[in-house]
């Protein structure tokens, strides 16, 4: 049994490609079950966002199901196979398998680490589920990616530093400061992205906002919404040594904050560090106030710096979690690999043979008065009688082979005769593990 | 005896190993290994205090008597205060700067050799072990609060000129570093304190006079001035921060002056030669 991948996503296609084959989340059944009538594939899920549209199936005979899904992704968003052809990918086996992992970890998001990606394929799931178009192997698979995706947040930190501007400011601050509990921040004008980063900092902990602005009531308004403290424009320069956190984003054409002032406010204040995002343009801060000891001023290109530096480290995370992919990899081949119908039919036979042979010999310790060919005789018949049982389980696993049932009745014998004996098969998760 | 060298050649072994895994958690950022090491220093630790209690017990005096002793005896503070720090903070980077500077002091150690020790009966009194511990304890404060001055340099650096390495992301905040400085400093300084004036009892016990004002004695005066600076201009006027870790950074290494330069530059009744009697 082979796992197919067939898609295309942000590194492949353009924008204006991605949304032509786009599926809507609103009507999958149709698509699901085209999808997995399609004569090669016996199961069949559509990942479908912003980013990436993809096909996972099962098959057996992979080439063919590859053309196949090819063919039908171009028929039902009506393009040609020319039009879409350089812009898909295919994996199969392992390479499928690892292709999985890896979107499902978000290592081959736009921006690597992004959480959405592990919803977004959850739901996809979920979407097969319903229809029923997954069987035991994709089931399966999905629940290891999940688990996989889980285990690479978990041990690597490749999530762990801020790739957005406003986030990037709070995570400073926590160098700065260590814990923002117990500190002040100040909001000086109005814009998205400030009340963006404020709105971070009261969810890590600041403990006061006080908010100013040339027109009062905005002030007063953005400060009811901040639960903080409105300040008079004019005022606000007096209320500085209070605060440890400055972001400022007016329309002011100059600097509204200057060095000696600063200077003035950090005596007052004994040293006490501060930290300045100046996220305005025309700067408000005059960039020479950085060159105060305890002070430390961002302005936006900066954060866009930190925020560069942060992606460094994501893909350096990421070598780590390509390591962790590469383990649950072996392992998931492993368990794929029992479910071919011979093996598991060899397998069979030698765990009833064992059985034959150890009851054997504890009766025949009883039986020390036989003959040879008493012995004989009694040996032939628990033969025959091992062979009459298994006659009818394995012609069927023989004939399932050619049906889409094969898994099914692979995956029962095995786990009726206790045939699992491979230490993958135990790790890998139950199946009805919740969604989440 | 062969015993005892044995023992402190696994202890070093042990550090050195701690070292390793220390600095692959940093640099190759691997958590776990900074993890194990904490471990294996703390079997290091515990091996060291048995080293040293097995030369105690063949000498028959504190085994801070010759410069290798004292080394050794200095990087031990060193690793139990770190430990004692961890505990609180959890600061898996302070390790990796930490026992490289402890390890040094072993190898340092082990590269001096040192004729046993008959210590001047003059001198032979318990001012003699009550005076190194305190002195040493302060040193080794000390030791942990020049190694959060480095480490606040780099990260104020960093922080300034906006541009981030690898070590940045390891750094613990300038907050909790700048923490670390004023802990020391009010735990060393009264030790180094008490250790200057059980110095000077004992000098009077020995010799009849407080104070001699041998190089020993006067740069440990320096330095004892240089730490009461940064203690009162912390308390009063608010020194931080980058000011602060300059001071203790400063501080040390006249502290190590005071302690090696001192010992091998310049000839006085604080060289471990005297303490023989020569």
């Amino acid at each position: 049994m082979n796992i197919i991948v067939v898609g295309l996503s942000h590194k492949t296609a353009p924008v204006e490609i991605r949304e032509r084959v786009a599926f809507a989340p609103t009507a999958m059944e149709r698509p699901l079950h085209e999808c997995q009538a399609l004569p090669a594939i016996i199961e069949g899920m559509i990942v479908s966002t912003c980013n990436r549209v993809e096909f996972y199936a099962t098959t057996r005979d992979p080439d063919a199901a590859i053309v196949q899904l090819r063919r039908f992704m171009a028929n039902y968003h009506s393009l040609t196979l020319e039009e879409l052809e350089q812009h898909l990918y295919d994996y199969q086996g392992e390479e499928a398998i690892r292709h999985v992992f890896r979107v499902s970890s978000s290592l081959d998001s736009m921006v690597i680490g992004e959480p959405q990606i592990l919803g977004q394929i959850k739901t996809a799931y979920g979407y097969a589920t319903e229809f029923k178009t997954v069987g035991l192997i994709l089931n399966r698979f999905m629940h290891k990616a999940f688990s996989v995706a889980k285990r690479i947040r978990t041990e690597t930190n490749i999530a762990g530093n801020a790739v957005s501007v406003s986030f990037a400011a709070v995570e400073l601050a926590r160098k700065i400061f260590g814990t923002l509990e117990n500190k002040t921040v100040l909001l000086i004008g109005a814009g998205e992205m400030c009340e963006l980063a404020a709105r971070h900092f009261i969810n890590n902990g600041v403990s006061k906002v006080l908010v100013t602005n040339r027109t009062f009531a905005r002030a007063e308004k953005l400060a009811a919404e901040f639960q903080g403290f409105p300040v008079a424009f004019d005022e606000f320069p007096n209320q500085l040594h209070q605060v440890d956190i400055v972001l400022t984003s007016t329309g002011a054409p100059n600097f509204i904050l200057e060095k000696p002032k600063v200077e003035e406010v950090l005596k007052l204040r004994k040293n006490k560090p501060m930290f300045f995002i100046d996220i305005a343009v025309p700067r408000d801060i005059d960039p020479k106030v950085n060159k105060l000891e305890n002070i430390y001023l961002y302005d936006v290109d900066d954060l866009q710096g930190v925020v560069q530096a942060n992606l460094k480290e994501r893909h350096k995370e990421a070598k780590k979690a390509e390591a962790i992919i590469d383990q649950e990899i072996g392992q998931f081949h492993i368990w794929l690999a029992t479910l071919e119908v011979k093996p598991t039919i060899v397998a069979l036979r030698q765990k009833l043979e064992e059985i034959r042979r150890g009851e054997l010999e504890k009766s025949l310790k009883y039986l020390k008065g036989l003959g040879d060919k008493e012995r004989k005789s009694v040996e032939s018949l628990t033969a025959a009688i091992i062979n009459k049982i298994m006659h009818l389980p394995i012609s069927t696993l023989k004939q399932a082979q050619h049906d889409s049932s094969e898994d099914s009745y692979v995956d029962a014998v095995r786990t009726l005769f206790g045939l699992e004996t491979t230490a993958a098969a135990d790790d890998l998760p139950p199946l009805d593990e919740e969604l989440e | 005896m062969i015993a005892n060298v044995l023992l402190y050649k696994v202890t070093l072994l042990v550090y050195f190993v701690a070292t390793i895994l220390y600095l692959v958690d940093v640099i190759a950022r691997r958590e776990k290994a900074g993890q194990i090491g904490r471990w294996v220093l703390v079997g290091g630790f515990a091996l060291h205090c048995v080293t040293l209690l097995v030369r105690y017990l063949q000498t028959g005096h504190i085994p801070i008597a010759t410069l290798p002793e004292s080394l050794s005896f200095f990087s031990l503070l060193i690793i139990g205060i770190f430990l004692l720090f961890d505990l609180k903070h959890h600061l898996t980077i302070l390790g990796a700067f930490s026992c490289p500077l402890a390890l040094g002091m072993m190898i340092i150690g082990a590269a001096t050799s040192a004729p046993e020790p008959t210590i001047n009966p003059a001198l032979d009194s318990w001012w003699f072990p009550v005076h190194v511990t305190l002195a040493f304890l302060g040193y080794a404060v000390f030791a942990l609060s020049f190694v959060a001055g480095l480490m606040y340099l780099l990260q104020e650096r960093m922080l300034k000129s906006k541009k981030f390495s690898g070590l940045y992301f390891r750094l613990p905040s300038l907050e909790t570093l700048d923490h670390i400085n004023y802990q020391c400093l009010s735990f060393g300084f009264p030790l180094m304190t008490m250790g200057i004036i059980s110095g000077a009892m004992w000098a009077n016990s020995a010799w009849g006079g407080y104070w001699r004002w041998d190089p020993k004695e006067t740069w440990a005066l320096i330095t004892w001035f240089l730490y009461a600076a940064l203690l009162h201009g912390r308390l009063t006027i608010g020194w931080r921060g980058r000011r602060a870790a300059i001071f203790a950074i400063i501080g040390f290494l006249c502290l190590l002056f005071s302690f090696l330069g001192v010992n091998f530059l310049l000839s006085d009744v604080h060289s471990f030669k005297a303490m023989r009697g020569q």
